[in-house]
């Protein structure tokens, strides 16, 4: 018997169920097709507003800056911005998202490249595929707009998020998942990112940038 | 096993850790969690409710393991990935050792997992001359010490910034001797550097499985620093190790459980990154790896499932138990002599390592009740534990005196005309010598409760004299 066949069997055995069971089929069945919604806290709830300033509250009590510009086309100011201010070096990088190139970037004096990261960049920028108030949380999902390495390579992260994508919670999250890729299926990669990298293995101590991004900041969109 | 079992010599362990000053020094940051926690639960007004609902899950999924499973199983497929099943260690080392030749893989980068501690995958891979590195800063550390983790989140909890200086001036050979290392941060910056260069050449990325999620056929990993995803993104090959119970329905399950997995852990509402995987790098993706295997252990586990051990199935591996446990906090993780420590080390180690080797952890308790108080999946780990003393005794286990001992005075549990008779008076002479200080320095036969501390003085009258006084009076 292969290891998978004496699993199964040892499962079924323990549960005493058969292979052919109906009404538990049936249950699974319908539990994958159609996901209940659990407990969904409160917090994340409320007009666009509330929703905003909950989002807000929870990404800086984890660390992460937000800025809020009323267009798309004052991103790559505020980027070069706070790129200035914190003396980092005015240079940047971004996937293949329309939304991203097709901003006025040569409005600052930023050093734009494209594509994946090869471990040398050390600023990055990505657009959401959404942001949950809740946790202060962003999704960001993998693919040539936004490659993954993006994520994780450079020290400095920022993340464009449209105000229209900032949801409740997690599960609107999944729900919009659901409607852009299928039901059942997901892109290769779906990263939710809430505050910058960060470890407490030494002695419990906090720090940020342990592996990934140092510092993390979201600039929303209004429009 | 990547460390023998040292629970056999639990008691020799326990004297040794309560004697190891430097240990005793770093044990304290452990304590840390428990506010952390209790500020996470008093956040979010939503946290008990949830921690039912999450157990309600979990309680479902488990009864419909095999058809979970078989769900999950075809959605990896359908992605371009590959699930391998192992019985136990061996096949699952087997089975991860076949995937790293096949790409002739020289470096392994490995994201945490326990599983991979109870598999004792490093050691395999190292015999076969595959460089194992651990990516998490806390199984770095350990693993240039040549540890096992203490705590399965905080794998380093028992090492000091000191320690950590003195294993990096040891091992990091290009390290100038005069670069300042007395700051956590400069210690964090030199691991990071030397981790960068792993994390780019390394040919087989290996992490673990928060959940598998049968809807989608993804595996989810919740870490803080960033090392699970730079080391599933960057080799070619992805394996993902988990066992059975990972596995979870929908993506809104996991969205319930995620919710007191962090509070219940680290005290944050999230962690820092939540990664789900599915499948290898499609059409299209500029990055991602491009072979992803997920390896499904077994152990025992689906023998454990309708048993009376199967709640400890709904274990998420969060760490309240041992955070909140008195006697961890005196002993630490090494003492339990193998993978898992603390009170869910305790009722699974026996099921893993069987009762013979393991079966001294249960009496590690005081049945204090923290464990079971914190825990989000509401597992009665002090039941777990009792019931593996009923085993240990039933066998014929454990120390000739313990046995008389329990033999004696379940004699006399079962006469209560007996037992009172024998303890009233006992009682009362207790308390008329031990008046004056109020407790004890010395008792006969309880010397190895008094060598540690004082025996609290009985104030006299016993709770079922009083009880009948108070009840006659009442009446």
């Amino acid at each position: 018997m292969s290891a998978r066949d004496e699993i199964f069997a040892s499962i079924r055995r323990s549960l005493n169920v058969g292979a052919v069971d109906d009404p538990r089929r049936a249950a699974v069945a319908q539990r994958l097709a159609a996901p209940p919604i659990g407990i969904v806290p409160r917090r994340g709830h409320g007009d666009a507003a509330e929703r905003l300033a909950t989002f807000r509250a929870e990404a800086e009590r984890v660390q992460a800056t937000v800025a809020e510009v009323a267009v798309a086309a004052e991103v790559p100011a505020e980027i070069a911005r706070f790129l200035r201010e914190n003396n980092l070096p005015a240079t940047l990088r971004f996937g293949d998202d329309p939304r991203l190139a097709a901003l006025p970037w040569a409005e600052t004096t930023l050093e734009i490249s494209r594509g994946p990261s090869e471990g040398d960049d050390l600023n990055a920028v990505a657009a959401a595929f959404a942001g949950v108030a809740e946790t202060g949380t962003l999704a960001l999902v993998s693919g040539a707009d936004n490659p993954t390495t993006l994520n994780f390579l450079p020290d400095n992260h920022f993340v464009v998020l449209f105000a229209d994508d900032l949801v409740a919670d997690v599960e609107s999250v999944f729900a919009r998942l659901r409607e852009k890729y299928g039901p059942g299926a997901l892109p290769r990669t779906v990263n939710f990112i809430t505050g910058p990298s960060r470890s407490a293995d030494i002695e419990q101590t906090l720090l940020l940038g342990a592996h990934g991004p140092r510092r993390l900041h979201v600039v929303v969109v209004s429009e | 096993m990547s460390v023998a079992a040292t629970t056999p010599r639990f008691k020799a362990n326990v004297h040794d850790a309560l004697h190891d000053q430097r240990l005793q020094g770093a044990l304290p940051h452990a304590r840390n969690f428990i506010g952390r926690r209790a500020d996470a639960a008093a956040r979010l007004p939503e946290f008990d409710a949830l921690r039912d609902s999450a157990r309600a899950i979990k309680d479902h999924t488990l009864a419909h393991l095999d058809l979970y499973l078989e769900a999950y199983e075809r959605k990896v497929v359908e992605a371009g990935g590959q699930v391998h099943y192992a019985r136990d260690s061996e096949e699952a080392v087997a089975v991860i050792l076949g995937i790293c030749k096949a790409r002739g893989a020289k470096v392994a980068t490995k994201g945490k997992s326990m599983i991979s501690e109870e598999i004792g995958l490093n050691a395999a891979l190292e015999r076969e001359g595959i460089a194992a590195v651990e990516t998490d800063l806390g199984e770095y550390i350990i693993q240039l010490r040549g540890e096992a983790p203490s705590h399965i989140i905080a794998p380093a909890i028992h090492v000091t910034r000191d320690d950590i200086e003195a294993d990096f001036r040891r091992l990091h050979r290009d390290l100038p001797s005069d670069r300042d290392l007395t700051q956590p941060e400069q210690l964090l910056s030199e691991a990071r550097a030397i981790l960068r260069d792993r994390f780019l050449s390394a040919d087989v990325g290996v992490t673990g499985a928060n959940f598998l999620v049968a809807e989608t056929g993804t595996s989810l990993i919740v870490t803080n620093e960033g090392n699970g995803d730079l080391t599933q993104i960057l080799p070619k090959v992805h394996v993902v190790l988990a066992s059975l119970e990972k596995i979870v329905p929908t993506l809104n399950d996991v969205a319930q459980i995620l919710r007191v997995l962090g509070r219940s852990a680290t005290g944050q509402d999230m962690s820092v990154y939540t990664t789900l995987s599915t499948g290898p790098r499609r059409a299209g993706d500029p990055d991602g790896p491009e072979e992803y295997h997920v390896v499904l252990l077994d152990n025992g586990r689906s023998a454990t499932l309708g048993g009376p051990f199967a709640d400890m199935l709904r274990c998420i591996r969060c760490g309240a138990c041992m955070n909140h446990c008195p006697v961890y906090h005196a002993v630490g993780g090494h003492a339990y002599g193998w993978v898992y420590p603390g009170p869910m080390g305790a009722v699974l180690t026996p099921l893993l390592i069987g009762v013979a080797e393991g079966g001294q952890l249960p009496n590690a308790s005081t049945f204090c009740g923290r464990c079971e108080a914190v825990c989000p999946m509401r597992i009665p780990l002090p039941k777990l534990m009792r019931t593996w003393r009923e085993r240990e005794f039933a066998r014929g286990l454990g120390s000739p005196l313990a046995r008389g001992a329990i033999r004696v005075w379940s004699f006399f549990a079962k006469r209560p005309t007996l037992y009172r008779l024998a303890v009233e008076p006992a009682m009362r002479l207790l308390s008329l010598i031990g008046r004056g200080r109020g407790r004890f320095a010395w008792l006969p036969f309880a010397g190895g409760w008094t060598r540690g501390r004082d025996f609290a003085a009985p104030e006299g009258a016993t709770f079922q004299s009083r009880w009948r006084a108070k009840s006659g009076a009442t009446q």
